[in-house]
């Protein structure tokens, strides 16, 4: 008996009900050191501690059943589209700042075009590209004012912005 | 005739040049994002919200509105010619309605959409100004005790009407009961769940949750399958439906706003079921059910007159109770309230420019539409015809400068990162965003209500059961969830989202 198989009967309930469980599991956790209080006055660590115990219930309940109730697979999980897409936003919120818009919008484009099979390099999409980068800078920051630099602070001493506009 | 007095002071609103103008400029927008495939309304509307915030209370709230009926109208589009439905209510439209493009009927099928959601958009115009203002003075006698009950009748309907597994639809709630909570508490002036993060301080922004989850979580899902769109339809002609067409569609489009706007009041947000429920009520009782599968007419309008009620519909609980119904609704209150609007029943009293004025817009921008879509096909073919590895670094774009210029902060760009990749692996699983995000817009509100509730009873709950108001709230979302839990209907309601 012992050394029974345990088999996952629904992949879906069980990578679901972990999440929950985690997630509830340190929401208690942390929302631990917040001031409980009683029902007639709610501290700030009440209310948190009724929902994430609601999700722990629900992790359990989804765990125990992935164990006993036959259900679909995953599918494959598009690793590279996910990661590449991912980190072209990360990049683009970490270059925004520092090098501008215009690199950050460049990086952002490239890195996430990549996640295609459809990608490969043409003149007429680097066309598109520069007119999409022309049109954020004038539509965003200078026509809705959205307090974005053109060129971030690395770039500015060797292309100062003021010749841009 | 008070309502026409109303009415007639909301058409007054709305009709101003500027209020058109912004009314036009909504309905364009959110047609030219909305047709981009595998975008739905919400995604639409986060990503073209930041556009509305330099725009006086009335306008930007008008705007949004024609954005809303634009990116309704643009899935519908995108169904109907490419078969790739952005939400889950043009499912049923792209059924029929692709296949009667296929058969070099698009013109036809579009323009029958177009004509039965614009007829739905009206009778629900008079539906809303009918009750809205009943109903608000019912609600502003509620206390804390009753909206809370109205909270969870609303969480409960969302589980009901989620896709998949109940199980899930509860995971889900809770998880964004707990990230409403995020931030700093208003009673104590805690900080919770905010990890020393000052940028979390104010809570996690509305926009990036759901920016992240349908935009760049849907986007990722995308990239899996490739392109495999046929984009058959290269010119679409034939923009006005026979005599036939429009006798057939009469019926059913009466049937589907009937249910459309009964579904939609559900404070969970019924307008995909209506339409789902639309379809198969035609599929039973239309004499042409025979032609269902090869491109009926009546497929194409019942189903798309009950997704335009519904939609509409839930603007009711939205106007009257400041409950959102949908994320879409849950969209327009982060806007209101950035336009230092709180919505709730007292919105009619002291603004009643503003409620009748929006009201009015609805109708306003359901007839733009119709008059300005229908001739600009041509546009939104070559919209659509755009090969999508060239469309989503766009749409990348557009989403990571929309968070950005929410409040200026690269924090918010990482944000909508972690909630793309929650997005994409909770739809891996089958767990259903919508009602996270209800839950994740209501979980302040109700902790409030609550906390409020029990501070006049002294700590005893009891208090959300003697209340009579509350207590039938409440016995109503325990029946709902009782229904579900029954065998046969769960069997119905799965079928009802497996149709077709």
């Amino acid at each position: 008996m012992a050394d029974m198989p345990i088999k996952i009967s629904s992949p879906k309930d069980f990578w679901a009900g972990l999440i929950y469980l985690a997630i509830g599991a340190a929401a208690i956790w942390i929302g631990s050191h917040y001031r409980f209080g009683v029902a007639g006055r709610m501290g700030p660590g009440y209310f948190p501690f009724v929902l994430a115990g609601g999700l722990v219930a629900v992790g359990v309940v989804s765990f125990v059943r992935s164990f006993v109730i036959p259900g679909s697979r995953i599918g494959t999980i598009a690793w590279k589209p996910m990661l590449i897409v991912l980190s072209a936003n990360l990049l683009f919120g970490f270059l925004l700042p520092r090098a501008g818009l215009v690199v950050a919008l460049v990086a952002l484009t490239l890195v996430s075009a990549a996640a295609s099979r459809e990608f490969r390099f043409e003149w007429r999409a680097s066309l598109g590209l520069g007119v999409l980068v022309l049109f954020c800078a004038l539509v965003f920051v200078k026509g809705l004012g959205v307090p974005m630099p053109i060129v971030g602070s690395w770039l500015e001493p060797y292309v100062p912005a003021s010749w841009l506009f | 005739m008070d309502i026409l007095s109303n009415l007639w002071l909301g058409l007054s609103v709305a009709a101003t040049p500027l209020n058109l103008w912004w009314c036009l400029v909504g309905c364009f927008l959110g047609t030219a994002i909305g047709v981009l495939p595998g975008l739905g309304p919400a995604a639409t509307i986060a990503m073209l919200l930041p556009a509305t915030f330099g725009l006086p209370p009335v306008s930007s709230l008008i705007m949004l509105a024609g954005i809303f009926y634009g990116a309704q109208y643009g899935g519908s589009t995108t169904a109907i010619l490419v078969n790739l439905p952005g939400e889950t209510s043009s499912v049923v439209t792209a059924l029929e309605g692709h296949r009667m493009a296929r058969r070099g009927k698009a013109g036809r099928a579009l323009a029958v959409a177009a004509i039965a959601s614009f007829f739905a958009g009206t009778v629900c115009t008079f539906l809303i100004a009918l009750f809205a203002p009943p109903l608000a003075e019912v609600a502003i006698k509620f206390g804390p005790a009753e909206y809370f009950s109205l909270m969870v009748l609303g969480l409960v309907a969302s589980i009901v009407l989620a896709h998949g597994s109940i199980l899930h639809a509860f995971g889900m709630v809770f998880l964004g009961l707990l990230l409403g909570l995020v931030g700093t508490d208003v009673n104590s002036g805690t900080q919770r769940f905010s990890f020393g993060i000052s940028e979390l301080a104010d809570g996690i922004n509305f926009v990036i949750v759901a920016m992240g989850m349908f935009g760049i979580g849907e986007i990722i899902a995308n990239l899996e399958s490739g392109d495999t769109r046929d984009v058959m339809v290269k010119k679409v002609t034939g923009l006005w439906p026979t005599r036939e067409d429009f006798r057939r569609m009469i019926a059913p489009t009466l049937r589907g706003t009937a249910l459309g706007s009964i579904l939609g009041i559900l404070p969970g947000g019924g307008a995909a079921l209506a339409s789902f429920g639309a379809y198969a009520l035609e599929k039973k009782i239309s004499k042409y059910r025979h032609e269902f599968g090869t491109g009926a007419v009546e497929g194409v309008a019942a189903p798309e007159s009950a997704n335009n009620a519904g939609a509409q519909m839930s603007f009711i609980p939205m106007l009257t109770l400041g409950i959102p119904a949908n994320p879409v609704m849950a969209l327009m209150i982060g806007a209101m309230v950035i336009q230092g609007i709180q919505p709730g029943p007292s919105v009619l009293t002291d603004q009643p420019a503003l409620f009748w004025g929006v009201i009015a817009s609805m109708w306003i921008g359901n007839l733009m539409l119709v008059v300005l879509n229908l001739p600009l096909i041509g546009i939104w073919v070559k919209m659509i015809s755009v090969p999508y590895h060239l469309l989503y670094p766009m749409i990348l774009v557009f989403c990571a400068i929309g968070v950005y210029s929410l409040s200026n902060a690269a924090f918010d760009v990482y944000l909508m990162v972690l909630f793309g990749g929650l997005g994409y692996v909770f739809k891996k699983l089958d767990c259903e965003p919508a009602p996270m995000l209800l839950g994740f817009i209501l979980g302040p509100m109700m902790e409030e209500f609550l906390r409020r509730a029990l501070l006049l009873s002294k700590g005893d709950p009891g208090v959300l059961v003697t209340q009579p108001i509350s207590a039938v709230l409440l016995v109503l979302a325990f029946c709902l969830l009782l229904l579900v839990l029954v065998p046969s209907f769960g069997r119905t309601r799965e079928q009802a989202f497996e149709e077709g």
